[in-house]
């Protein structure tokens, strides 16, 4: 079959040990039986290591931090795209998806890129801040939780949902807080890092599962692989995880999919208690960093997003493999102070 | 005796629960009980086989079953037992 030929613009470059999805989604689309895929790297940081895997990354950009604004943002896409002609781009981080997903219309209609992402309005519906009235709407369980602005409104919190308390960044970290003291430590630790507000949440035991999936847009679930985490950093990512056999979690993600009409891809985290409820802890808006396992698990995620960008029709995957594992490691790249030069002062590679 | 539905048991006794993610490895005396359960046979069944094959008393093979089958059902590998 011959491949169609397309160039897809991918950031999340950063294969670090709070890994982004970019490389995962490139080696998804690297092994497509659809396309043969040209991939142009959108970088942050002179060091991403995603940069300096030229066997996975044809050509890299740097491009301005979502703190400089959609204008910037839009004039260096127009800049990559006079080079590079770009038919599809898939950002992979949270804190750069409003500016993209508010540029999507404008790079489609004056530049012809074409991306797979929510609308504003059910991308902001599952955000941590308002997850519980997500949860309601979408029939699925979600812990209680409340925004705050001031660590002086987590006494009253703590004693309507009890400790511990999990304690939330905007768009990262997590960690529980089994006092006020350790709670109100934790807001100013993370609000330090990923700024205001903090979202407190209700803590729920269990073993928690994560379901990497993909939406239509028609209230359609294209594919789902569910994963539970084998081993965990100090950061709390996975570095292991096997695919499991959950019917039960499969229904519930098509269902959250299918309300509420997820476009693109999205990482769903659950607890599952020991009486075997499940709760859904986050949305997340992306790809995760494990979404090569569904790759390896026989649905290619990242193919069918770059199809549907691209207006072809995508029936669901109807099955995956369970007992699959992935085992990340870690790479010394050696690097050519040139390369480095080039990427920091020209900032293409 | 039956394991749960959809539990994976290799050959070498490797024992892989997909719904929890869970693997476990068992010797050899746990590989046949399991190869035994796998064969539909009941308690009875199984303490007689290997009583006679261990020449041992029945009330010791059963009491070693017992606690086995207690520790596959808190790994959730089966959902009852006698």
């Amino acid at each position: 079959m011959n491949k169609r030929k397309i160039t897809v613009a991918v950031s999340g470059l950063n294969n670090i040990d709070s890994p982004g999805p970019g490389i995962p989604v490139i080696r998804g689309l690297k092994e497509s039986s659809k396309f043969e895929v040209r991939i142009i790297g959108l970088s942050y940081e002179n060091l991403e290591p995603g940069l300096y895997l030229h066997e996975l990354v044809d050509k890299s950009y740097s491009i301005p931090l979502p703190s400089s604004g959609m204008d910037s943002l839009l004039q260096r896409l127009a800049y990559i795209n006079s080079i590079e002609n770009l038919d599809v781009i898939i950002p992979n981080f949270d804190a750069e998806l409003h500016s993209f997903i508010k540029l999507g219309p404008i790079l489609k209609r004056d530049y012809g890129i074409s991306s797979f992402m929510p609308d504003l309005e059910t991308f902001e519906s599952r955000h941590k801040s308002v997850l519980f009235e997500f949860g309601e709407k979408n029939e699925v369980k979600v812990p209680k939780s409340k925004m705050i602005f001031s660590p002086n409104e987590i006494l009253a919190v703590g004693n309507s949902f009890g400790f511990p308390l999990v304690v939330k960044g905007k768009y990262y970290d997590a960690s529980i807080a089994a006092t006020p003291e350790q709670a109100i430590n934790y807001f100013h630790k993370i609000s330090a890092k990923w700024g205001l507000p903090i979202i407190l949440q209700e803590f729920v035991s269990g073993n928690e599962v994560n379901v990497t999936a993909i939406g239509d847009g028609n209230g359609n679930c294209i594919g789902a692989v569910p994963m539970r985490k084998l081993y965990i950093t100090d950061k709390g990512k996975a570095w292991a995880g096997i695919s499991l056999l959950d019917d039960e979690l499969i229904e519930i993600t098509n269902r959250v999919i299918g309300n509420s009409k997820w476009r693109g891809g999205c990482e769903l985290e659950f607890i599952k208690t020991n009486s075997g409820e499940y709760y859904l802890l986050e949305m997340n808006p992306r790809f995760p960093a494990w979404v090569y396992l569904a790759v390896g698990c026989g649905q290619n995620h990242p193919e069918a997003l770059v199809a549907m960008a691209l207006g072809e029709e995508v029936k669901p995957f109807e099955s995956y493999q369970n007992g699959k594992l992935f085992v990340r490691y870690s790479f010394d790249q050696i690097v050519d102070l040139a390369e480095f030069e080039k990427i920091s002062t020209l900032g293409e590679l | 005796m039956k394991l749960n539905k959809n539990i994976a048991v290799s050959d070498n006794g490797f024992i892989f629960n997909p719904l929890s993610g869970d693997s476990f490895s068992t010797n050899p005396i746990g590989q046949e009980v399991i190869r035994l359960m796998k064969e539909q046979k009941t308690k009875e069944e199984i303490v007689k086989t290997l009583a006679q094959k261990y020449n041992s008393e029945e009330a010791n093979i059963e009491k070693d079953l017992v606690d086995f089958f207690q520790m596959l059902l808190s790994y959730q590998l089966i959902s009852e037992h006698e």
